[in-house]
C-alpha cells in the first residue's frame, strides 16, 4: 500500500514568537499530522473491506470449482459388445419395437464379464457386474443399434457410462478403505474395476451428456441440456418482450412524457417494480398467465413472460438514464437544423443512449438468467427428460436444475450441483463481458 | 429543389439592412413563474448583422430563442406577443416549428457538431428536408457550405473524420456550415464565440461579415467589441426588458438611454 510522504515542516519562521502568522503555521502543522493519519486510516480500512471481499469471493469460486470441476468427467466403460442376433432381433425381422425392447443390458454385462474376466455363468458374479454400469446402458446401445441396424450380429465398441458409485471411485470421492458393507462397493468389484482402469477399457472422458441430457434419476445421466434449452426460450421471450417495450416506455417518459403528477407517480413505481421481491412476480405470473390467461404450467413462455416483468424496470431505469446522458446541445443541434422531434430521437439520441441501453438489457437478462424464486411458483421445478419442442412444451430452467440437484443427496448431483452453478457462472460472465465491450466499444466522448 | 443563393453582392449591398425581416410585436416571455421578458418591440432587417447586447440574465438569449421557438422545448416556458417573419407569425397555429427551423438556422454558443463525419454533419439538414435528389446534389449542398464557412480548404480531404475532433473554433464554423446547407433565411447566433479562443473568434466574425451578403443574422453576444465590429445595428437588453435599438454606431457612440451609456462605458454588467 502506498502510503503517502508527509510533507516535511516549512521553513521555519523568520519573525519573531508573537507573530500570528507563525502562531498560525504551527497550528496547521499540528492539525495536518492529524489529517494525514485519518487519511492513512480510511485507505487501510479500504484495502483490508476488499480484501475481505475478495477473500470471500475466492472461497466461494474455490469452494465451487473444486466441487464442480469433477462433473466435467465422467467414467466410462469401452466395452466391446457382441451385438447378438438371437438377443436383439431373434425373428430377424429389423422390427423397430422388438429393436426398442431388446434386453440390451444383457449384452453389455456379457462384455464387460469378459472385459474384467468375470464368470458369464455365475449369476451372483453376473449381478455384480451389472452394477458397474448404469441403468440406462441399455439405452445407449438401443441408441448405437437404432441409428444403425446392419451392426446386429457385428462385435462393436461402444462407450457406456459406468455406475454412478464406479465413478465416485475413480474420481476418488469413494474411500476404497471403507469396509465393503458402507463403501457400496465390494471387493471382488473393486479389482474388476481395478482390471478395467489397468487394460485401458475403463477410463474418464469428458462429460458431453451434462451439457445434452435431460432430467434423469441416475446422476451420471443427468445434465443440463433441457434446462439450457428452457433458459434459451425464456432469454429470447424476455428479449423480444422486455427491449422493445422497456425502450420505448423510456422514451416515451424521458422525451415526450409532461412532468407531472401522474408521470412522477409512474416514475417512482417503476423504481419500485425494480426493488420487488422476484418471488412476488412468481406470485404474479401465477396468478394472471396461469390461471387467469390459462397457460400451460411449467411452459418457458410463461417463465420468459415472468422474467419479462422483472426485467422491465431495469431496461428502463438503464435506457432513461442512457437517454438523459446524452447532452442537450445534440438535441438542440438537432432541432435547430428543423429535424422533428422524433427524428432527433431516431437518429441522434438513440445511437448515442445505444451503449448504455446495451448494457442495461444485457444486465437485465443476465439477472433474468440467474432468477429462480418466480420460477419456482409457476411450476418450472419439473423433471422434463424430454427437449422441449417450443414455448409451450414443459421445460426448467438452468438455476431451477441447479436448486433440484442441490437437493438430491447422492454424489454424483453434489458435484453436477456445482459444475452447473460453474457453467451459470460462465453464461453470466460471458454476457457481462459483452457489455463491457459493448461500452467500450461504443462509447463516444463528446 | 431550392437553389443555394446566388453570391450577387451588389445587389445585397444595396438592400442591405432596409427591408424588416423579423419583426417583433409585444413579446412576452415566462419562464414559470418568472417574467423573463418583457414586452419586446424591435425591428429587425434583412441582410444585415443585428447585435443583442446586455448583462448576464437580461433576456437577450431567451428573445433568440423565440425566433425559432426553441423555448417549446422548455416545458415550463410560455411565449405571447407576435414574431413575424415575412409577414408570418411564426406563432401562429398553422404553421409548422419544424419548417420554422429550417428557415430558421441556429449556432449555439458551445459548438456541437453531431458525433458523426464532417461530410454527415453538414448533410443532415438537407437530407432530412429532402433538399437533395442525388448523391452529386448533395455533395455540391456540402462542398458550397463549407465554402461559405470559410471551412472548405482545411477539410476537403478529410470530409469523413469526425466532426468532433476537430478545433473548438472549426467545429463552430462547422455548425455554421450545419446550419447554412438548409438554405435558412435567418441565422441565430447564441453567443458563438465565447467558447473560442481570439484567433478563431477572428475567423468567425469574418465569417459572419460575409454571410450577411445573404442572410439575415441575429446575434447574442456579451462581448462589446464584438458587437462593434460585425453588426450594423444593436439592441440594449437588461433586466429583461428592450432599452434601446439602433444603428450600431450610434448606440456605441450617442445612447440615448442612461442605462445603455453605463453598460457600455462598464459601469456594471
Amino acid at each position: 500500500m502506498a502510503v503517502e510522504t508527509v510533507p516535511g515542516p516549512l521553513a521555519a519562521p523568520v519573525s519573531g514568537p508573537n507573530d500570528p502568522g507563525a502562531a498560525a503555521s504551527a497550528q496547521i502543522k499540528k492539525s495536518l499530522s492529524r489529517r494525514y493519519a485519518a487519511e492513512r486510516r480510511f485507505r487501510i480500512y479500504g484495502v483490508l473491506a476488499i480484501l475481505f471481499g475478495l477473500l470471500f469471493l475466492g472461497l466461494l469460486f474455490g469452494s465451487i470449482v473444486l466441487k464442480g470441476y469433477t462433473a466435467f468427467v465422467q467414467s466410462s466403460f469401452r466395452l466391446d459388445v457382441f451385438l447378438d442376433r438371437g438377443v436383439i432381433d431373434p425373428d430377424g425381422q429389423r422390427d423397430h419395437s422388438a429393436l426398442m425392447s431388446a434386453d440390451y443390458t444383457k449384452l453389455a454385462r456379457k462384455a464387460l464379464a469378459t472385459a474384467v474376466g468375470a464368470d458369464p455363468d455365475s449369476k451372483p458374479q453376473m449381478r455384480e457386474v451389472g452394477q458397474l454400469l448404469s441403468r440406462d446402458v441399455d439405452v445407449q446401445i438401443r441408441k448405437v443399434v437404432l441409428d444403425d441396424p446392419s451392426l446386429i450380429g457385428k462385435t462393436v465398441p461402444i462407450w457406456v457410462l459406468a455406475a454412478g458409485r464406479v465413478d465416485m471411485l475413480l474420481k476418488g470421492q469413494l474411500d476404497r478403505d471403507l469396509p465393503p458393507e458402507t463403501r457400496k462397493l465390494s471387493d471382488q468389484q473393486i479389482s474388476w474395476i481395478d482390471k478395467a482402469v489397468a487394460n485401458g477399457s475403463l477410463e474418464k472422458r469428458f462429460n458431453t451428456g451434462l451439457f445434452t441430457n435431460g432430467a434423469s434419476s441416475n446422476p451420471e445421466t443427468a445434465g443440463i441440456g433441457v434446462a439450457l434449452v428452457g433458459s434459451l426460450f425464456m432469454m429470447m421471450t424476455v428479449l423480444l418482450l422486455a427491449v422493445p417495450l422497456g425502450v420505448a416506455a423510456a422514451v416515451y417518459l424521458e422525451e415526450f412524457a409532461y412532468k407531472n403528477f401522474w408521470t412522477d407517480l409512474i416514475e417512482v413505481n417503476i423504481n419500485n417494480l425494480a426493488a420487488v421481491p422476484s418471488i412476488v412476480f412468481g406470485l404474479l405470473g401465477l396468478a394472471i398467465f396461469i390461471n387467469f390467461a390459462g397457460l400451460p404450467r411449467s411452459a418457458s413462455i410463461v417463465g420468459g413472460l415472468v422474467l419479462t416483468l422483472m426485467t422491465l424496470p431495469t431496461i428502463i431505469i438503464a435506457t432513461r438514464a442512457a437517454i438523459g446522458a446524452v447532452p442537450p446541445s445534440i438535441r438542440e443541434a438537432a432541432l435547430g437544423v428543423g429535424a422533428s422531434k422524433m427524428q432527433t430521437i431516431t437518429h441522434h439520441v438513440l445511437p448515442l443512449a445505444l451503449p448504455g441501453i446495451l448494457t442495461g438489457t444485457i444486465i437485465g437478462l443476465a439477472k433474468a438468467l440467474g432468477e429462480t424464486a418466480p420460477l419456482l411458483m409457476i411450476g418450472m421445478v419439473a423433471f422434463v427428460v424430454e427437449y422441449p419442442t417450443s414455448p409451450l412444451a414443459p421445460a426448467t430452467a438452468l438455476p431451477v436444475q441447479i436448486y433440484m440437484w442441490a437437493t438430491s443427496a447422492e454424489r454424483g448431483f453434489v458435484e453436477r450441483t456445482s459444475g452447473a452453478a460453474l457453467i451459470l457462472l460462465a453464461l453470466l460472465i460471458c454476457m457481462n463481458l459483452i457489455a463491457v465491450i459493448l461500452r467500450r466499444k461504443y462509447e463516444r466522448r463528446w | 429543389m431550392l437553389k443555394m443563393p446566388t453570391l450577387d453582392v451588389q445587389t445585397n449591398a444595396a438592400a442591405a439592412g432596409t427591408e424588416t425581416k423579423v419583426f417583433a410585436n409585444d413579446v412576452n416571455v415566462y419562464y414559470g413563474e418568472k417574467h423573463a421578458l418583457q414586452n419586446v418591440n424591435v425591428n429587425i432587417p434583412d441582410r444585415a448583422v443585428m447585435a443583442f447586447i446586455g448583462p448576464s440574465g437580461c433576456g437577450k438569449s431567451t428573445f433568440l430563442r423565440c425566433i425559432n421557438r426553441m423555448n417549446d422545448t422548455i416545458p415550463i416556458a410560455r411565449v405571447t406577443g407576435k414574431i413575424v417573419i415575412d409577414d408570418q407569425d411564426i406563432y401562429d397555429k398553422s404553421l409548422d416549428v419544424v419548417q420554422l427551423r429550417a428557415r430558421v438556422g441556429m449556432v449555439f454558443q458551445k459548438p456541437n457538431p453531431f458525433p458523426k463525419s464532417i461530410y454527415e454533419n453538414v448533410a443532415y439538414g438537407p437530407r432530412i428536408h429532402g433538399l437533395t435528389h442525388s448523391k452529386t446534389d448533395l455533395d455540391e449542398v456540402v462542398q458550397s457550405s463549407l465554402e461559405k464557412a470559410g471551412l472548405w480548404s482545411e477539410v476537403k480531404d478529410r470530409l469523413d473524420e469526425p466532426g468532433t475532433g476537430m478545433s473548438g473554433g472549426q467545429q463552430q464554423r462547422l455548425c455554421i456550415a450545419r446550419a447554412i446547407a438548409v438554405n435558412p433565411e435567418v441565422i441565430l447566433m447564441d453567443e458563438p464565440c465565447s467558447a473560442l479562443d481570439p484567433i478563431a473568434t477572428a475567423k468567425i466574425e469574418e465569417l459572419i461579415d460575409e454571410l450577411r451578403q445573404n442572410f439575415c443574422i441575429i446575434i447574442v453576444t456579451h462581448s462589446m467589441q464584438q458587437a462593434a465590429r460585425v453588426s450594423q445595428r444593436t439592441a440594449f437588453f437588461h433586466l429583461g426588458t428592450l432599452v434601446e435599438e439602433g444603428p450600431t454606431t450610434e448606440i456605441f457612440t450617442n445612447p440615448k438611454d442612461k442605462r445603455t451609456q453605463d453598460y457600455i462605458t462598464g459601469r456594471f454588467g
